[in-house]
């Protein structure tokens, strides 16, 4: 709470920055104030930045680099017979010490060495935040005084603004690269640290999936095997289904949408397939849990056929369904962008409008949908709810659609859902299914973008 | 031309045969049909699936209640008589409760019996009887009708969720319960009153208890938190690119890996959020603020792309125009630019915020799911969210959390239609053709 | 405009000579009134050429001739049209069977995105004309042996037709409308998209065309009307102001306004 109150604070620094900047500029010109360089508004903001930028940036880096500070000089002046311990059962007392410091309920027992160390602990923390307050502070008035020293009728307030807004700019749009980075470092990172316990031939080409690995070193039964191709068979099991719904329904809707429909029809319809797409993934898999599933064993039980409870069908046919209109928007696009002369041409030697659409316009939309149904492929595979909630967690390797097969996602969600010590391999592997999972989705992007890319290039 | 000669070969209309063109325009009108077939399958499954939805849900609405008749003895509550808080908070009400619903039932004697009457009133009776005493002091020594809620096994059966045509081994109300409650609707003890705790209260492992005030205020923390951060920095990397980037290798770099970001399944956000706020800056899990983090980054693209759209969409005339009376660039772009483009920023932004509301599964990476009772209160609070919430009932085996959970698709629902109607609306409303 | 029409065309026109024969067609798009009831006779086996001033109406009234008009949103023709003396716009008539017997060319050429055979083939297959492989090999080869570009494409038939040059895909479109074998061809501004060169060879097409087809082109350009045309109707405004012989209309027109077109007043 009390850093909302610094945060408050530093605002209030800023915003005065602003009026006094504005005033201050004012008087500079003795009230003619187009013999400023630039309106006085920008001298304020200019007083503004120089009082807010490196306060809450300094702010922000403390915030960031804190904890990790801390807890190491906590680690360095911890007694030797703690230090001694094996990196797991310190990092534990780690634990027990900063949730004892931070007034958490805390399990196992406490010994007069962890109290003092987490009597320290708060202290360091509490000194730590003061220290914070108080540099902060005093920074944003320094660079408030400074800023407003600068100011006089020569100052090219409006440049510098401008220049440090281009810059904050272009800090902005590469958060989506480092976003990126982040995304592949992280997960680099942890599946190495998976590879260097299990072997990664072993997770590529095994046809074995049970992550349970022994608690206690020589525990019976817990051998764990990772192998990610059953993973990766029931995933495209499921998500063929879906594209056997999807492709079909979307595509002839596409056609009916942009070829048949009167303006009427599409005002109507097109809205509500896209309603389709808004619809969150936990409700599709509540629906799939609910309804679709049951109604798939009913009739199985009606035709004794054995089909089970969280058959691979449900899924994939409540995903396609979630896919229609990824399929539809997109392919109706790209026939939208076919140009009417190709239509005309078929039209003018007699063709039907069928015989126009199956003949001309889908071989000159082929690209476009080709690269719709990849990222639709691409979504069903990381669809991630209706797998969890309709799918099964047992790894078989069929391509029988009635039984129970898990995904990748489904099993990132279990091994990493609970609570899980962070440097066993069952949870690591969750890394590395991930890493798969953002390498193979990349991939049909990749080739979805450039192809719809390439086709909008040639038409437009 | 010597290669005309060919023309001398004789012409050969096409044939417009009666057959032929029967058979061409069934082709069509089968076609057709398909497109048909196709367009009313989408429409009729989303039909499906919110019927199905509200027709299980809507009874959530409603929790039926017992009638008691509570004697609020004074010795049972305060013995000393000084009517002090502490000594009236942690009176036994349950005792009271129990007593009062026993005392309907006076030829109830066996234990088990007498336990499972009890059983037909929710956990939540004391809190109901303890309220009215902390409100009012006066009630004691008093006997009023007190209506408390009933259990979830009760409401389900009076709702019908639980047929009396069910063999008694496969049900969870036994015919003896059933003699209970026709009695208790005999003398009109059994009433359906307006479900007010669903609104107001926080998860609970007894269904009648359980409530989406927790998760609504979660998930509205979160999307703070990813409008906040994504808002300001989605349209200032928009208007970057937009506006100032030079065409080159990294902004082309910059625009492929946004439009690929836009497409990466959401579950590896939440990797991201746990490999690298958990675990490398110690952020806390199930805080609605490294939620709303990870969720600013998956909607990060959305808002770019939108506002990238909405700023091409404005006329380059018009940034000529203020570029001709002596603006500089950027006040030509926030001046002028920026403000005919804002409606359409503010659509896509809106979309964007209705997807990261619905968004469940990189919660579930940063420790969302965790079963949490109190109404978070801040932003580094541990919380749920509401579809996590609704994953989370979905998962519970009692029946009436069928309902339950239908019925928070039904708020989560209304949510999504209500910002996706402003957005509509905006967009009506501010769509300017050039 | 009636008094115009009186000397342009014969108050009974004779079905054996005419093989189009349009009465008092206007043309709405929406509230606008694009053509203002036009009566126009096509001549069997003669190339007509409709010019004028863009804007006019010409490309609208060559679109009306086998109801392209159609596809466009909003369109409305009132008026009669015949071909051989059938009303094309009897709602009775099936328009599909009109378009096989009147074919187009487009002022941009639009080959299909196929292979150069699979362009010309295309119109037969769906007509039924030559079920056979080597029937449609056969057709193909005459089709494009007549629009003269045979011997550049015989190599690469199974090559996507949008890789040729300008003119040479406009001549595979007019191939792939004489593959069907119409018996009239409309061409909407054939050469606006060609180099001089490509011109003068596809004007050189529509001449021995002439012999089975009966053509109706639409141009900009008097002098190609000049060259290629029998008989030649001048369009402004919407109306049709002078139809005619092209000799007599081009060296002694009956209409100041044709008279001023001509001569590059205006255009």
């Amino acid at each position: 709470m009390s850093l909302l109150i610094l945060a408050a604070t530093l605002l209030l620094l800023t915003l005065a920055g602003y009026y006094m900047g504005r005033g201050r500029s004012v008087a500079v010109s003795q009230g003619v104030t187009h013999r400023l360089h630039s309106r006085p508004q920008y001298y304020g903001v200019y007083v503004a930045l120089w009082c807010g930028m490196p306060s809450f940036l300094l702010l922000a880096l403390w915030l960031a680099l804190e904890p990790q500070i801390v807890e190491m000089i906590l680690v360095s002046n911890l007694p030797a017979s703690i230090l001694d311990l094996n990196p797991d059962q310190r990092g534990l007392i780690v634990n027990q010490i900063t949730s004892l410091a931070l007034g958490g309920i805390v399990g196992g027992n406490i010994t007069p060495e962890i109290e003092a160390a987490a009597r320290d602990y708060a202290g360091m923390r509490q000194t730590g935040f003061a220290a914070m307050a108080v540099l902060v502070l005093c920074i944003a008035i320094f660079g408030l005084a400074l800023g407003r020293k600068q100011i006089a009728t020569t100052l090219r307030a409006r440049n510098r603004v401008e220049t440090i807004v281009s810059a904050v700019m272009i800090v902005a749009s590469t958060i989506a690269i480092a976003t990126t980075i982040g995304i592949v470092l992280s997960l680099l990172f942890e599946a190495s640290r998976f590879f260097t316990k299990i072997p990664v031939t072993d997770f590529l080409f095994g046809l074995q999936w049970s992550p349970q690995t022994a608690l206690r070193e020589g525990q019976v039964g817990g051998s764990g095997a990772f192998g990610m191709l059953p993973l990766f068979a029931g995933t495209l099991l499921i998500t063929f289904i879906a594209m056997c719904v999807a492709v079909p329904v979307g595509l002839y809707s596409a056609i009916y949408m942009s070829e048949y429909a009167g303006p009427k029809m599409r005002a109507i319809a097109k809205p509500i397939l896209e309603v389709l797409a808004g619809i969150p993934t936990v409700v599709y898999g509540f629906f799939a849990a609910l309804t679709v599933a049951p109604f798939f064993r009913n009739t199985g039980d009606a035709l004794s056929l054995d089909v089970s409870s969280e058959s691979a069908l449900a899924a994939g046919i409540v995903i396609g369904i979630m896919s229609i209109p990824f399929v539809s928007s997109l392919s109706d696009d790209v026939m939208n962008s076919v140009p009417q002369t190709l239509r005309d041409g078929a039209f003018a030697l007699g063709a039907t409008k069928s015989e126009t659409i199956k003949q001309v316009v889908l071989p000159a939309a082929l690209p476009g949908i080709v690269g719709s149904v990849l990222l639709a492929v691409s979504r069903a595979i990381g669809e991630t709810m209706i797998v969890v909630m309709a799918a099964g967690l047992a790894a078989n390797l069929t391509v029988n659609p009635l039984e129970a097969v898990t995904t990748v996602t489904v099993q990132i969600v279990t091994l990493l859902v609970g609570d899980q010590e962070f440097d066993s391999a069952k949870t690591l592997s969750a890394f590395a299914l991930g890493l798969m999972l953002f390498v193979v989705t990349l991939t049909l992007n990749v080739i979805a973008l450039r192809v719809v890319r390439k086709y909008r290039e040639k038409y437009d | 031309m010597t290669e005309t000669s060919a023309s001398a070969a004789p012409i050969q209309r096409p044939d417009l045969s009666g057959a032929r063109l029967k058979r061409r325009y069934a082709a069509e009108a089968r076609f057709r049909l398909y497109g048909l077939i196709a367009v009313f399958a989408a429409i009729g499954t989303l039909v499906l699936l919110l019927t199905s939805i509200i027709s299980n849900g809507y009874t959530a609405f409603a929790q039926h209640h017992i009638a008691l008749e509570v004697t609020f003895d004074e010795a049972e509550i305060d013995p000393t008589g000084e009517r002090e808080y502490n000594v009236l908070r942690r009176a036994n009400y349950q005792g009271i409760a129990r007593a009062s619903l026993r005392g309907s039932f006076p030829d109830v004697t066996e234990r088990r019996a007498k336990r499972a009457l009890v059983g037909l009133m929710s956990g939540s009776a004391d809190q109901t009887l303890r309220d009215i005493v902390l409100a009012n002091p006066d009630v004691i020594g008093t006997t009023q009708t007190v209506w408390v809620k009933a259990s979830d096994d009760l409401d389900s059966f009076m709702k019908g969720h639980i047929s009396r045509d069910v063999p008694e081994s496969d049900r969870r109300i036994k015919d003896r319960d059933i003699g209970w409650i026709d009695q208790l609707i005999a003398d009109e003890r059994i009433e359906s009153q307006f479900n007010t705790t669903f609104f107001t209260a926080g998860d609970s492992r007894e269904p009648e208890q359980a409530g989406i005030w927790g998760a609504t205020v979660g998930s509205f923390l979160m999307l703070f938190v990813t409008l906040v951060l994504s808002f300001p920095i989605g349209v200032l990397s928009a208007i970057y690119l937009e506006e100032f980037a030079p065409k080159n290798r990294w902004t082309d770099l910059i625009e492929v890996n946004i439009n690929n970001l836009a497409a990466v399944p959401s579950i590896v956000f939440g990797l991201l959020g746990l490999a690298v706020f958990l675990n490398f800056f110690g952020l806390p899990r199930s805080a609605p603020l490294v939620g709303g983090m990870v969720l600013a980054l998956m909607t990060l693209p959305t808002i770019i792309i939108a506002a990238r759209a909405a700023l091409k969409a404005v006329p380059p005339s018009i940034r000529e125009a203020a570029l001709g009376v002596g603006a500089s660039k950027l006040q030509a772009v926030t001046h002028h630019v920026l403000p005919l483009a804002m409606p359409g920023i503010l659509t896509g932004t809106i979309l964007g915020a209705a997807q990261a509301l619905g968004e469940t599964a990189p919660l579930l990476m940063i420790g969302m799911v965790a079963f949490i009772v109190d109404i978070p209160g801040g932003f580094t609070d541990s919380a749920t969210a509401l579809p996590v919430q609704i994953y989370l009932w979905a998962d519970s085996p009692e029946r009436a959390f069928v309902e339950k959970t239908s019925a928070a698709i039904m708020v989560l629902l209304a949510f999504l239609v209500v910002m996706n109607a402003v957005a509509v609306l905006l967009r009506k409303r501010f769509e300017r053709r050039w | 405009m009636a008094m115009a029409a009186e000397n342009l065309v014969d108050e009974n026109p004779n079905i054996a000579e005419h093989k189009i024969i349009a009465r008092d067609v206007s043309v709405y798009y929406g509230e606008a009134q694009a053509l203002k009831s036009v009566a126009l006779d096509i001549g069997r086996n003669q190339v007509t050429s409709l010019i004028g001033p863009s804007g006019c109406g010409k490309s609208t009234f060559l679109r009306c001739l086998n109801r392209m008009n159609d596809v466009i949103d909003g369109c409305r023709v009132v008026g009669d049209i015949t071909l051989d003396g059938e009303d094309i716009y009897d709602p009775k008539l099936d328009v599909v069977q009109l378009r096989a017997r009147v074919g187009m060319v487009f002022q941009k050429p639009n080959p299909f995105p196929k292979s150069i055979y699979d362009n010309i083939a295309y119109g037969p297959r769906i007509h039924g004309l030559g079920e056979a492989k080597a029937d449609t090999d056969e057709i193909v080869e005459r089709s494009l042996t007549r629009a003269g570009l045979w011997k550049e494409v015989k190599d690469r038939l199974d090559k996507p037709g949008t890789g040729l040059s300008g003119g040479q895909q406009q001549r595979l479109c007019i191939a792939r409308a004489i593959a069907v074998n119409p018996e009239v061809i409309l061409m909407d501004e054939p050469c606006s998209a060609l180099d001089p060169i490509a011109t003068a060879r596809i004007e050189e097409l529509i001449d021995e065309l002439r012999e089975n087809f009966t053509i109706v082109i639409v141009t900009h350009s008097m002098q190609q009307a000049a060259r290629v045309s029998q008989r030649t109707a001048f369009f402004h405004l919407g109306d049709l102001v002078e139809c005619g012989d092209t000799q007599q209309l081009f060296t002694n027109p009956n209409d100041e306004r044709t008279q001023g077109y001509i001569t590059g007043r205006f255009g």
